[in-house]
């Protein structure tokens, strides 16, 4: 742990202390001095002149049919402006809208409502408890349907059919999807000498950010313009959406993405409250807000995970693997809602191999229908890496388990080798660079493992309960090339626009937008590495469509590899014409001139030497310029990315469970992690760390559960538990540095890595501290009750 | 009904509903948005305000209970254009990545630290386990706070000697 602070940090401005790097480095962030004067910035901190409150009528029934909505009570209530209905929206043509995946989703119900609190009608009133009181007068009446729940039977012949809206649909199946090579695979499985097999559930997971989903739609009938502040991960993807949902010119539509209280991926899909803002705006002519409650965040908004996965692997008997085989059951819920890569209907599921050289792999994958809330890609999953991971270093371990060998023996036995990168693997993914070894020898020192392992062998004898669990993983970060994914036919390239004032002061402009992630203080960083313009004399812009260039926005850990690289690339494109002005500004030609960050220098003449800041002020002076050379200082740029980047990592988790009450305590946890080339290592760790809790909270906690009629069981914080301060440790990490050869930087994404990492070190530790009981395998969430239950040796699946 | 109380040093006065919960009324009547609505269960912890110098989840509070009372909310940390130690501990320490749970926690610090100037890591975390940050992970909201007892004993060594020297 860090133990020491800054010098004389707090005597001044925040950004001005004694830590300033011009460039990388930990550096205090640019954005904290509002965030603790509670000045932040939210959508619901929104108060506009006039503004009305805007609530939603949910189905309390997971499937139904829409009989009738009676709203005339609510229209009589004095201070409702406006009530809406699915019929009234149908004929409007905005029923139903497009998802980020292609499916239909339904704004407002008109034909069923399938699951439970889909939206049903909405109201508009003078404030928010009025609205909500105008809810109670609506008047439904349903007509009960056979919900579909199970995701195993949701694709029997007799299941009711829940998507009879789209043309010919007689079953709840949803996508198909395979990769790599099932005949190879096949081969290799039927000449190895030991093969596994375990039945891995992923169960539904929520992101819950603290700030729940929301909106203010401003539409100005005078200049036709609607402007969207929203939570929203992608200003840019959702405001192309509103434009072809709503038939508004997209020039004509400004989204904002003020403070965000959180993404987690819960932020990236559009939602119907966000259509419903706009049409209570359109129609009333005043802002209208909504912003929806926890119950509604946790019931209704993009859910993550729900796979059930068959794992299988081969191995010789001396623990060499050679191949991975699984099938996944994949629960899409009533809408298919995911977020992802056109391509990539599974997200990067297709990682399932892991960090391993093996000869072999395949998964088959079939997607259904069920009557529960749409999503699917959320929660910091690096597009289902989290579900792919999870898998992979599962399964190792029950391999491990069988073989009688170390697990973490296993693994060095098994990483792909340095030399072996770029490594191809054997579903087709393009491993940029990693050095594996290093990173997990580094994570078994911190961790004192072979102490550990003696440790818990005497502890043994006592009949405690300790457990060691160890994970390495490796993402797929940084969506995406252009020439493969695509949102909706919209290129996952990032735009960025750098300016530099005639003082040298500048202002940058991102099309991803902050969560938290502190982009005001990383992006600055970056710009001023380049440039050697001090970080504070550089503005960041962000989260507004009309401030910034078109570009995807920030999930999938895509942030610094795909905009971080566009940032250091158009402050190179400054550099570049800064170096034109400054060899006319010497005297010298081009060739002559060294940069050193900050200023231009005439080799071997020290003392003549030009600053990027003198250069700025030529560049828009009256004085000169080379031939060709337009005045200003300034540079755009659109990046396509190469290639994903692959951060990878080693987690080491140290358990123990109380053996009178089950319950685990995550007692240790050391994570190292390897994302290439480090821009401010203090915010690197802040996302590492929460990553780690987010791994607590799945693997001990979390879970969105269901009743057999498609009842919501976790529809509160009191019912989806998220860790506290007291469920989780004081966190080790430590860091090796491999940078990507295709970013500028040779940096990767980190975002999510903990997240991803960490819910397999954790229950490799439960089932490790259960080994005395011939435990294998555990499903998640590893509650007191569930653990119990595999120490009387029938751990059963939480679906 | 009416309701008079004292927010942050200042007497205020407002017509409301009685069903008015203290979060909304400070939120939407007194524009003071640094605290936040975050569940409705008294779970998350965004809404925590002082009432008489106590934390209370201002979700579950009533405006109208308020009434004739202190209350102080993040709005009031900073005195005289000096933050307080518990705001420059989180700033220093990376106490905070999107700022939403923010001021709910430091308002709980600030009270620890008034009853347990040197509070231990364990206290610490007892101390805020009624509330919920998704995005730290707590060790740095617990260095944050235990950077403000350092700094308002005297002991923050490292700085402290920089300073001075």
């Amino acid at each position: 742990m860090t133990t020491t602070v800054p010098a004389d940090g707090h005597r001044t401005a925040f950004v001005d202390n004694d830590q300033k790097p011009c460039g990388h480095g930990r550096m205090l962030r640019k954005e904290d001095p509002r965030f603790v004067r509670g000045k932040g910035r939210y959508v619901d901190d929104l108060q506009l002149p006039g503004m009305l409150h805007l609530a939603i009528l949910r189905s309390p029934l997971a499937h139904a049919r829409l009989l009738s909505v009676d709203t005339s009570l609510a229209e009589a209530h004095p201070k409702v402006r406006l009530v809406v209905t699915g019929a009234m929206l149908a004929e409007k043509g905005l029923a139903w809208m497009p998802t980020l995946s292609g499916d239909v989703q339904a704004v407002l119900a008109t034909d069923k409502v399938r699951f439970q609190g889909q939206e049903v009608a909405f109201v508009v009133a003078e404030d928010r408890y009025a609205a909500r009181d105008a809810l109670e007068l609506i008047d439904v009446e349903y007509e009960p349907l056979d919900p579909v729940i199970d995701v195993r039977t949701a694709l029997a012949p007799d299941a009711p059919v829940i998507r009879d809206d789209l043309e010919g649909k007689q079953d709840n199946h949803c996508f198909d999807w395979e990769t790599g090579d099932a005949a190879e695979t096949d081969a290799v499985f039927a000449r190895a000498d030991v093969v596994v097999k375990e039945d891995i559930v992923y169960p539904r997971v929520h992101p819950a950010p603290m700030e729940t989903c929301g909106a203010v739609a401003d539409y100005d009938a005078v200049d036709g313009k609607l402007t969207l502040w929203s939570t929203t991960q992608a200003p840019h993807a959702h405001r192309t959406l509103y434009a072809i949902v709503a038939g508004l010119p997209e020039h004509k539509i400004r989204v904002v993405s003020p403070d965000i209280g959180g993404g987690f991926g819960n932020k990236v899909p559009i939602y119907p409250g966000y259509v419903c803002a706009i049409v209570g705006s359109l129609l009333t002519g005043k802002p209208v807000k909504w912003m929806e409650d926890r119950s509604e965040n946790l019931i209704t908004t993009g859910f993550a995970r729900d796979y059930i996965m068959r794992g299988e692997i081969a191995a010789t008997r001396e623990g060499k693997i050679l191949a991975v085989r699984t099938h996944v059951l994949a629960d899409h819920g009533a809408f298919n809602g995911t977020a992802a890569p056109v391509k990539y209907p599974a997200g990067f599921f297709g990682v399932f191999t892991g960090s391993y050289d093996i000869e072999a792999a395949y998964c088959k994958m079939t997607a259904a229908y069920t009557n529960k809330a749409p999503g699917g890609v959320a929660y910091a999953c690096s597009f289902r890496i989290t579900e792919a991971v999870y898998l992979i270093e599962r399964i190792v371990d029950c391999l491990a388990y069988e073989l009688g060998v170390d697990p973490v023996e296993l693994r060095m036995k098994n990483l792909i080798r340095p030399e072996q990168f770029p490594y191809r693997t054997k579903t087709g993914w393009v491993y940029d660079s990693g050095n594996y070894a290093p990173t997990m020898e580094l994570a078994t020192q911190l961790a004192g493992y072979a102490e550990l392992r003696a440790e818990q062998a005497e502890k043994r004898v006592r009949g405690e309960l300790m457990g060691i669990g160890v994970s390495f993983f490796t993402e797929a970060v940084g969506a995406g090339p252009r020439k493969d994914m695509d949102i909706l036919g919209l290129g996952m390239a990032d735009g960025c626009e750098l300016r530099v004032h005639p003082t040298g002061k500048a202002v940058v402009r991102l099309s991803v937008q902050s969560q938290g992630q502190g982009h005001e203080t990383t992006f600055a960083q970056i710009v001023a590495e380049e440039l050697g313009i001090p970080p504070q004399d550089i503005e960041v812009v962000h989260g507004d469509t009309d401030q910034t260039p078109f570009g995807l926005g920030t999930y999938g850990s895509r942030s610094t590899p795909v905009s971080g690289a566009a940032a250091a690339l158009v402050a190179r494109k400054v550099r570049d014409k800064a170096r034109l002005i400054a060899s006319s500004m010497l005297e010298v030609s081009v060739a002559d001139l060294e940069w050193e960050k900050g200023s231009f220098r005439v080799a071997g003449d020290p003392k003549a030497s030009v600053t990027i800041q003198d250069i700025a002020m030529r560049a828009h002076g009256a004085g000169d310029l080379p031939d060709g050379v337009e005045g200003g200082l300034e540079a755009q740029i659109c990046y396509n990315p190469e290639n994903l980047t692959y951060p990878h990592g080693a987690y080491i988790c140290v358990v123990d469970i109380d053996p009178g009450t089950a319950k685990v305590t995550v007692r240790r946890f050391v994570a190292v992690d390897d994302c290439g080339t480090r821009i401010n290592p203090m915010i690197i760790e802040g996302q590492v760390h929460g990553g780690l809790t987010d791994g607590v909270g799945m693997a001990l906690m979390e879970m969105i559960a269901f009743d057999e009629d498609g009842n919501c069981l976790s529809g509160s914080l009191m019912d989806y538990l998220i860790p506290t301060s007291l469920e989780v440790p004081d966190w080790e990490t430590g860091f090796t540095v491999t940078p990507s050869p295709h970013h500028p930087i040779g940096a990767k994404g980190v975002g999510e890595s903990a997240t991803v990492g960490s819910p397999p070190a954790i229950v490799n530790a439960v089932v490790d501290a259960l080994k005395p009981f011939g435990v294998r395998h555990a499903d998640m969430p590893l509650t007191p009750s569930r653990v119990w239950e595999a120490m009387q040796g029938r751990p059963t699946p939480p679906i | 009904m009416q309701v008079t109380m004292n927010v942050n040093g200042e007497e205020v006065s407002r017509e409301i509903e009685g069903r008015l919960l203290l979060v909304h009324f400070l939120r939407d009547h007194l524009r003071l948005t640094g605290t936040h609505w975050g569940c409705d269960t008294s779970n998350c912890g965004t809404c925590v305000v002082w009432l008489d110098g106590e934390p209370v989840k201002s979700c579950t509070v009533l405006a109208a209970m308020a009434g004739g009372h202190e209350v102080r909310t993040v709005e009031g940390m900073e005195q005289d254009g000096e933050l307080d130690a518990v705001q420059k501990g989180f700033v220093e320490c990376h106490g905070l990545q999107c700022g939403f749970c923010t001021p709910g926690m430091m308002m709980t610090a600030r009270a620890l630290l008034d009853r347990n100037p040197d509070p231990s890591e364990q206290e610490i975390r007892e101390a805020i386990s009624g509330q919920i940050c998704r995005c730290t992970g707590y060790a740095t909201i617990v260095r944050s706070i235990r950077w403000a007892a350092a700094e308002e004993a005297g002991t923050r060594t490292t700085a402290t000697e920089a300073s001075t020297s």
